[in-house]
This record gives structure tokens, sequence and C-alpha cells, in this order.
């Protein structure tokens, strides 16, 4: 075996082949561990796919998480195109979700929908930004490894949040660390209510309009990274720092700006959870989305149509696995949380392992003729 | 001064698996290769050893299956790393979200207790150990209640960590094997034309840091809590991390910065709403943080400058 070489491999196998053997193997070792404890594999796959995409409401929930999914994922695939890897997409969507907060809690009274809304994306987009700026600057000005500021930040955001939720947020009287409901003109329209008044029925569930703004941020992602000016910047710095300087690209500027944008994406994340779903901001509510994002980015090989696909997976996992932990008493949800080690670990670390395999199969076969 | 004694104390109880798996960073950053996977392979052994001495109720057996199973992620590691060449960074992120998530799935199927194994009985954990003389020395002034309260009393771990900081020590700088390591993770193409396996000496790193790091994991649930409770590692493997960046990659200035975060978790306990003159109750979570800061600033240089050995993170791909 030899790796670190150039592949050999078509394009087209690369892009498919691959990325379907590393989920199989990581779906593989899942199916062995389900088995060791006692559970049948193939039925507890059956009532996953059921509970997730059997019937409308399983659709709706799988669609709801997929949208923080999609946002999260966006963010580690565009510091990862600037070669940087951002584990803070936790502590940036903790404090995007008081960036919301606080907006919301300032304003609900006073401002009607249209302007209160826009207000909110700023102000998850900001506080996320906000929070990524620091590792961002200090990696590229004063050259500290970005991958433990952002893991001590994710520490920091989780003492600050604790912090000012039960402190300053929490709604007065309260036992529960947890801030007022929102008012109901900061609530993200349900998707249930926007069909409904173009005549479509489909089940009351937390799926929202913030699903709409993360299939445009997968758009505009592919504009700006494949076809505009910083784009090629981005990947050029992200592919090769020296010859992006040598090109007068400014390295240290598009780190930060790309490190900006990474975490107002991860912010964003919390306007699906607080303004469509939960309308009032608990402590520990983004619940490891961060990390999910890394897996999300990985698998989806930082391209918005992966990325799509593999946030569909995730969310698909995330809602059929809590039906299934339901149905089996044996099985947690921590089973998805294995899941996605896994798949971190085979569709990231190890992503070409079946490449020399592969390669060698596709030479015999190209020989032949 | 019993106040003093008794926070120092849950300093040092603090303190032991932090400094073991610096310890365990250390030989793998040494050598080239970055673990951010402490935090998971902790978690792992601490499920390990309580499940295997709660099953066979000896700590002893306990400990071994903690190592073994720690010492399992970091052949893992050193396979992604050192073998295939691939990116250490996501292996590390890999192994601590698969901890996390198989020690729940594996403690319930087994023990049917929400995730938790069970208490583990007294003869299952390790004792407290009382030194010789404790009773005798109790009265004497100052060396009495240090003697009785801080040096005696702790786990046979707390010792056996106390003996491996010097030999770490010794091992990683006076030794031959040391100085290949130390090589490794500076300038692998020198060490490997001067003849030396890069290979076969992260291998070696990687497996006495799975060893660090199964030991720091059983402290944690089969001396200190006396069962695996689910996520119990709470953080300890990246906190250890950024102990090993405070001592700059040293093993007693990292021993220090472990004392140094522990003693401020155990002032945190003791201050929780208590007034101080002058600023009144500290919010627990301004200390809480205090290790994290102090990294970051080391990290960027305003206070001392941290610099991790130049070769860590990159795969070690010989001639093209």
């Amino acid at each position: 075996m030899k790796f670190g070489q150039p592949s050999t491999l078509p394009r087209w196998a690369q892009l498919t082949l691959l990325p379907v053997l590393n989920l199989s193997a990581a779906l593989l070792v899942t199916g062995l561990v389900t088995w060791l404890i006692g559970e049948n594999p193939l039925e507890c796959l059956h009532l996953l796919v059921v509970g997730a995409l059997g019937y409308g409401e399983g659709i709706g929930y799988t669609l709801f998480y997929t949208t923080g999914f999609i946002f999260v994922g966006l963010a580690v695939a565009t510091a990862a195109h600037a070669g940087l890897f951002n584990i803070g997409g936790e502590g940036q969507a903790y404090l995007g979700g008081l960036g919301v907060t606080l907006v919301v809690l300032s304003f609900d009274h006073v401002l009607p929908f249209w302007i209160l809304m826009p207000l909110c994306l700023i102000g998850a987009m900001l506080f996320g930004a906000g929070w990524a700026l620091i590792p961002a600057w200090l990696q590229a000005k004063r050259g500290s490894h970005i991958v433990v500021t952002t893991i001590m930040f994710n520490f920091i955001a989780y003492s600050l949040m604790l912090y000012l939720i039960s402190h300053h947020l929490i709604e007065p009287g309260s036992q529960n660390p947890t801030t007022r409901e929102f008012g109901h003109n900061a609530w993200m329209p349900a998707m249930s209510d926007m069909l409904a008044a173009i005549g479509l029925t489909i089940p009351p569930t937390p799926l929202n309009a913030s699903f709409l703004v993360a299939l445009l941020a997968c758009v505009l992602f592919y504009l700006v990274v494949w076809h505009s000016r910083w784009g090629f910047e981005l990947r050029t710095a992200g592919s090769n720092e020296h010859a992006a300087r040598y090109a007068g690209i400014g390295v240290s500027t598009v780190i930060i700006v790309a490190m900006c944008v990474s975490g107002a994406l991860s912010g964003l994340s919390a306007v699906n959870d607080l303004l469509g779903s939960t309308h009032r901001m608990n402590v520990g509510f983004t619940n490891g989305i961060g990390f999910v994002g890394i897996a999300v980015a990985l698998m989806g090989r930082n391209h918005p149509v992966g990325i799509l696909l593999s946030a569909l997976l995730f969310g698909a996992l995330t809602q059929g696995g809590l039906e299934l932990s339901l149905d089996k008493p044996v099985i947690t949800r921590e089973m998805i949380l294995l899941i996605e080690g896994l798949i971190i670990l085979f569709c990231g670390a190890l992503e070409n392992l079946f490449e020399p395999f592969l390669a060698s199969l596709f030479a015999r076969f190209t020989q032949r003729k | 001064m019993e106040l003093l004694i008794s926070t120092l104390d849950s300093t040092v109880r603090v303190a032991t698996p932090l400094t073991l798996a610096a310890l365990a960073g250390l030989f793998s950053e040494r050598s080239g290769v970055v673990d951010i996977g402490l935090e998971g392979k902790m978690l792992i052994a601490a499920f390990a050893s309580a499940a295997a001495a709660y099953v066979t109720g000896s700590p002893w057996l306990g400990l071994m299956a903690g190592v073994a199973a720690a010492v399992m992620f970091s052949m893992l590691h050193a396979f992604v790393s050192v073998t295939y060449n691939g990116n250490q960074l996501i292996s590390g992120m890999a192994i601590n979200t698969i901890a996390s998530g198989i020690t729940p799935v594996l403690a319930l199927a087994w023990f049917q207790q929400g995730g938790n194994t069970p208490p583990l009985p007294d003869e299952a954990r390790f004792a407290e150990i009382a030194l010789p003389f404790v009773d005798t020395l109790r009265n004497v002034p100052v060396i009495g209640p240090v003697y009785s309260g801080l040096i005696s009393g702790h786990s046979i771990l707390v010792y056996m960590t106390v003996l491996i900081i010097p030999l770490v020590s010794w091992f990683v700088f006076k030794s031959r094997f040391g100085l290949r390591l130390r090589s490794m993770g500076e300038n692998p193409h020198a060490a490997d034309t001067a003849g030396i396996s890069v290979a076969r000496v992260r291998y070696i790193a990687l497996f006495w840091n799975g060893v660090l790091c199964g030991m720091a994991g059983t402290f944690l649930s089969v001396y200190q809590t006396g069962s695996f409770i689910k996520e119990m590692t709470a953080g300890k493997g990246y906190l250890a991390l950024a102990a090993l960046i405070f001592g700059k990659w040293r093993p007693v200035p990292a021993m220090i910065g472990c004392l140094l975060f522990a003693f401020a978790d155990a002032v945190q306990i003791r201050l929780e709403g208590v007034e101080l003159p002058f600023v009144g109750a500290i919010p627990s979570q301004f200390i809480a943080v205090i290790p994290y800061v102090l990294t970051v600033l080391l990290l960027a240089g305003f206070v001392g400058r941290s610099t991790a050995p130049k070769a860590v993170g990159i795969p070690f791909v010989k001639s093209r």
C-alpha cells in the first residue's frame, strides 16, 4: 500500500465511488457494534429509515435538523477552502444564538417582523463572525495555531454563555437557566404555515423558513467560492500559501475574512433552532452541532451539493436515531455520535483508504481492454 | 491552614489525571504527531477500566483494560498519522467523537444504567494509601497536617504519577530514544537520513501516549468517581493539551501548568457564592475560563511565547 501519492483514479470515481465506500465502511462498523450489543442491524436500519423518511412528520423533522447541519457544514467548508480547520463552530453557533437573543429581547415588542427578522439574521452572523475573528486574527498575525485557539474559544464560549444566561438573560423569577419566550413577531415562519398559505397541507413540524435561507446559502457559497475573485483568492491561499503570496494575494486578510464568513455561517445555525423551534435560548442549546459540521463538510468534500446531501444524511440519522431509541431501549441517541465519529474517521482521516484497492481494480480493468 | 491544605489536596487530585494526559500528549507531539484525541482516549479508558474493574472486582485488571483500550485508540491514530499520512487533527477529532459515542452505547447494553457503569464496590477501586507514621506525625505542628492531609492518603496512581514525571523527563531529554523522539518532532528528514526509522519512533511514542492516557482515564473512573459516568472527562483532555502548550512541550513546566489549572478549579469550587472583600462574589465561570484564556494568550505570544515542535502535524513522506 502506498499512501500520500497523487491518485490515479478518474475524477468521477474519486467523487462518487470513494465517498460511497467510505460511508459504507462507517455504516458497516456501526452495524457490527449494533450486532455486538445484541440487536439486528438490518432491523435497526429499517426502523431508522422509516423513522426519518417514512411519514410526513418524520420528513419535516429530518429537514429541520438538515437546515442547521447545512449551515455548520458550509461553515467548516469555508474555512477548509482557506486551508484552515475550524473546530470552533460550536462556540460560534452559541455566540450566534446570543446575537439573535439580544436582538429579539430588545426589539420583539417594538419592531414588525419584516424589520426584526433581517436584524436577527445580521445579529447571528455578526456575533458568530466576531467569535471567529479573534482566533483568525491570532492565526494570521501572531501565528498561533487556529485549531488550538478555536478549541479554547469553545470552552470560553461555554463559560461566557453560562454566565450571561444565568446572571443576566434569565427570565426573572425562573428557576431554569433560560431566557423568556420570544415574542411571536420574532418567530421564523413555520413551513407548514407558509405552504398552507398557497394551499398545501403538511403536518406541523419545527421545519421553518430557515431551510430556504440554508438552500440560498448553498447557492451563494457555490457562486462565491468558484465564481468570484475572492473565492479564487480563498482557494489559492488554501492550496498554496506561498504561491498566493507571490501572486499578490493578501493571505492574512483572506484567512481573517474566511474565518469570519465561517463564523457567520455557524452563527446562522442558531437561527434555525432559536427562532424556528424553541423560541427561547437555553443553556447548551447548540448540543454539539459545530462538531457535526466537521463530519458534514468532510463527507460532502467541501462542495455545496455534497454538503447538502451529507447534511440530509445527518438530519435523517438524527431524526431516525431518536425514533429508533424510542423503539429500542438498548440503543441510545449516542449511537448517532458513534456514526458521526466513524464518518469523520473514514471520510476525513482515512479518505483515500480504498484508493489503492480501487486503483488496482481500475488498472486491471483497463488492461483487459 | 486546614482550608489551605484541603484546597491543595484537591489540587493534587485534579492535577494527577491532567498531568498524565499532558505527558501523553508530550510523547506524541514531541515525535511530530498532533494529538487532540487525548480527551477521547481518556474517556474510552475510563469506561474500559470501570467495566473491567466492576466485572473482575480488581482495580489492577481495570487499569490494564483501560490502558489496553487507550493504546488501541492510539494505534489507530498512529495508523492514520504515520502509516497512512492522513490528517492528524481530523483523526484526533474522530477519536474524540467515537469515544463519546461508543462508551454510553456499550455501557447501556452491558449494564443497563443509562449509559453509566454501576458504582464500583470498594475492593474494585484504588484505595487511598496511608503512608507510614501518619498517625504518629499527625500532631506535629506544620509537618503533621501537611504530611497527613496533603502527602499521605492518595491513591497509588498519584504516587505513580509523581515517579512518572522525572522518568519521562529523563526518557525524553536524556536517553538515546528521547533524542530520536525529539528529532522526529523537529526535523524527521534529518533523522531519516541518519538511519532512524521515523515510523518506528512515532509508533513507539504513540504507544506510550496510549499507556499514559489509559492511566489518566482509569484514575477518573476507578479511583476518583468510583464508576463510569457519561462524558466524565468533560474537557480534561483539552485542558491537558492546554497545559502542555503552557509548559512549552516540557514535562515539568507542563506539570506546573496542570497544578495551576487544578488549583484554579479547587479555588473555584470553594469560592462558589462566597463574598470577597472589595470585589464581592466572583461568578465561578470567570475562574473556570482562566486556563483557556491563558493558553490563548501564551500561544499568541502576549505572555511569553510557546512554540510547538517544528514538524508537528506534518505527515512524513520520505523523498519524492
